[in-house]
């Protein structure tokens, strides 16, 4: 559930954004998939709404890749 | 006059230690400037004027600046965005008599006396240069005002140096500065300097990927670099810091939040981690180097720099001899408050002796850096025939500090009891012509219907204050509705 809402933010927000996205594998480098800070910021806001939470409040690291993404948001719902 | 012209320090300097600006393409010695020039030949034709620095190249306008100091009676050093409706009001407000720019400039504004144009050469030419100053340059940077038109910020060599000009280069190697800023910003342009009399600056570049000036920077040997809490936030999420290991890492821009001082104290072990504040208008006013959110209360007063610091109002203000001169321009306000202090609008709460910021004065919104005023956005949003009127206000972000959220009043009354569907509808419509008119950064993240807004006894919008959520402190990341804001320093 996590990943696909998600995987939809990133594709709304690059639709948004006007940006072209890169296929979204879990080894996707993020700052190589077509989104700026910007649209990473949105997608972390919606996800906030749409989740109830905003695991980068008590992360250790910044995401680096799309599954370090998806990793962040599902440790903080289990 | 006899202010000592920047040309003059920097060969006395970094030049002596083997300094260079090193851009994405090429590097260029600064020591090889005493035989070649970006206006090789004409350089005499630019002295004493007010000066238009409209070059889109960095390094070629860092090079200019460097040549034009001591010999142009004022420069205004252009943002690369800047757009060019603007371009009128920033050359009248400066009174510009000449316009420098480059092969990628856009055309100088036909206004009355600006009347001479040169372009620069992207590469200093070969010529013999005979540099003598002849004045004070005024340096004139824009900050970004209400309306969206940018405010013209007049300072001096003497009060853009004033944070560091009594604190001499170390003895040992020379250092290798960067920086993410452009140095055409105030953040940026403190780092150019400071590298100038120091040793190298490796310049970032538009276009460039964030792994790739990293990749950059670590060649170049870079051993103090600076950038805004979000330069660092993305830096880190590029995955490629490894191998990178400067000295001292700088923020400033932004405030900078507990999360981001311990994520780059984990990515940089070795490093000085520090912390400034400062603004385009107020200077440097102090950095902090503990590795915590906030300052001490001990730094309010009056430091050995001559910095005062005052905290009596609520808000960070500042006095110093890096305090800009003025705004300029017709009907231009007062930089200064009665009492001499430029205030950065950063409202404050004393805690266990410490001082953390709780959100901007005014209701600015800094995302990333880049500052948003709400009336700005909120003209727009009322200009849909269904708005009655809206509120902007800040929303904390960890990716860019903050981001804008607007609450709207529809004229119909229909807020939040209206048909989804038309609610939606609209929301789209307004966001639309916010998309259209404004940068994207000013664009709403998320617009919420409401019933009313409240109004103050005078008949004005109530901009929201402090809510819990909008401490920068970790200890309070958890708490309250995380309405926050961000400084609009920079440094």
């Amino acid at each position: 559930m996590v990943r696909s809402t998600i995987t939809n933010l990133f594709q709304e927000v690059a639709r948004e954004q006007q940006r072209q996205l890169a296929p979204l594998t879990d080894d996707l480098k993020l700052l190589q998939c077509g989104l700026d800070s910007l649209s990473f910021a949105l997608i972390v806001a919606r996800l906030e709404d749409a989740l109830g939470y905003d695991p980068f409040d008590t992360a250790e690291s910044f995401p680096v890749t799309f599954g370090d993404f998806i990793r962040l948001y599902e440790a903080r719902a289990a | 006059m006899s202010a000592m012209a920047l040309w003059d320090s920097v060969m006395a300097t970094a030049a002596a230690r083997g300094g260079a600006l090193i851009g994405p393409a090429r590097a260029v010695p600064l020591a090889s400037l005493a035989r070649a020039s970006c206006l090789p030949g004409r350089l005499d034709a630019l002295r004493g004027r007010s000066v238009i620095v409209a070059l889109r190249d960095q390094l070629t306008a860092a090079i200019a600046l460097l040549e034009l100091d001591g010999l142009a009676r004022r420069m205004v050093v252009c943002t690369p965005d800047l757009a060019p409706e603007h371009l009128p009001h920033v050359a009248r407000g400066a009174q510009a008599d000449a316009w420098l720019g480059d092969a990628a400039s856009s055309a100088p504004p036909e206004i009355a006396g600006l009347d001479f144009a040169l372009d620069a050469e992207a590469l200093p030419q070969p010529c013999e240069v005979e540099r003598r100053a002849s004045c004070a340059t005024e340096w004139v940077l824009l900050t970004s005002g209400t309306t969206g038109a940018p405010k013209l910020v007049s300072h001096t060599l003497a009060s853009l140096m004033s944070a560091f000009a009594h604190h001499p280069a170390d003895a040992g190697a020379a250092p290798v500065w960067s920086t993410f800023y452009d140095i055409r910003r105030y953040g940026g342009l403190q780092i150019y300097l400071r590298a100038l009399h120091a040793g190298s600056l490796v310049l970032s570049s538009a276009g460039e990927a964030t792994s790739a000036f990293l990749a950059r920077a670590a060649a170049a040997g870079v051993t103090h670099i600076s950038g805004t809490p979000s330069h660092w936030r993305k830096a880190l999420m590029s995955g490629t810091i490894e191998g990178f290991s400067p000295a001292y890492v700088r923020l400033s821009g932004e405030i900078a939040d507990q999360g981001i001082l311990d994520a780059l104290r984990a990515a940089f072990p070795r490093a000085v981690v520090a912390h400034a504040f400062a603004s385009t208008e107020a200077g440097v006013g102090f950095e902090v180097r503990d590795g915590r959110a906030g300052f001490p209360a001990t730094l309010v007063g009056k430091t050995d720099d001559g910095v005062e610091v005052d905290v009596s109002r609520g808000t960070l203000r500042i006095r110093s001899p890096g305090n800009a001169a003025a705004y300029l321009g017709v009907g231009a306000p007062s930089l200064r408050d009665p009492e001499g202090f430029v205030d950065l609008g950063d409202r404050l709460e004393l805690r266990d002796g410490r001082y953390f910021f709780v959100g901007r004065s005014g209701g600015i919104i800094n995302v990333g850096g880049l500052k948003v005023h709400p009336e700005e956005v909120e003209a727009v949003i009322n200009s849909h025939p269904r708005v009655r009127m809206s509120l902007v206000r800040s929303r904390r972000n960890p990716i860019t500090g903050a981001i804008v959220a607007a609450d709207v009043v529809l004229a119909d009354g229909a807020a939040g009891g209206g048909e989804p569907a038309a609610d939606e509808r609209i929301r789209h419509e307004i966001l639309e012509t916010c998309r259209s008119l404004l940068a994207a950064h000013k664009v709403p993240a998320a617009i919420r219907f409401v019933p009313a807004l409240e109004m103050s006894a005078s008949g004005k919008l109530v901009r929201p204050h402090e809510s819990p959520g909008s401490s920068h402190n970790d200890t309070q990341k958890h708490v309250g509705a995380r309405e926050s804001g961000g400084s609009g320093g920079a440094g």
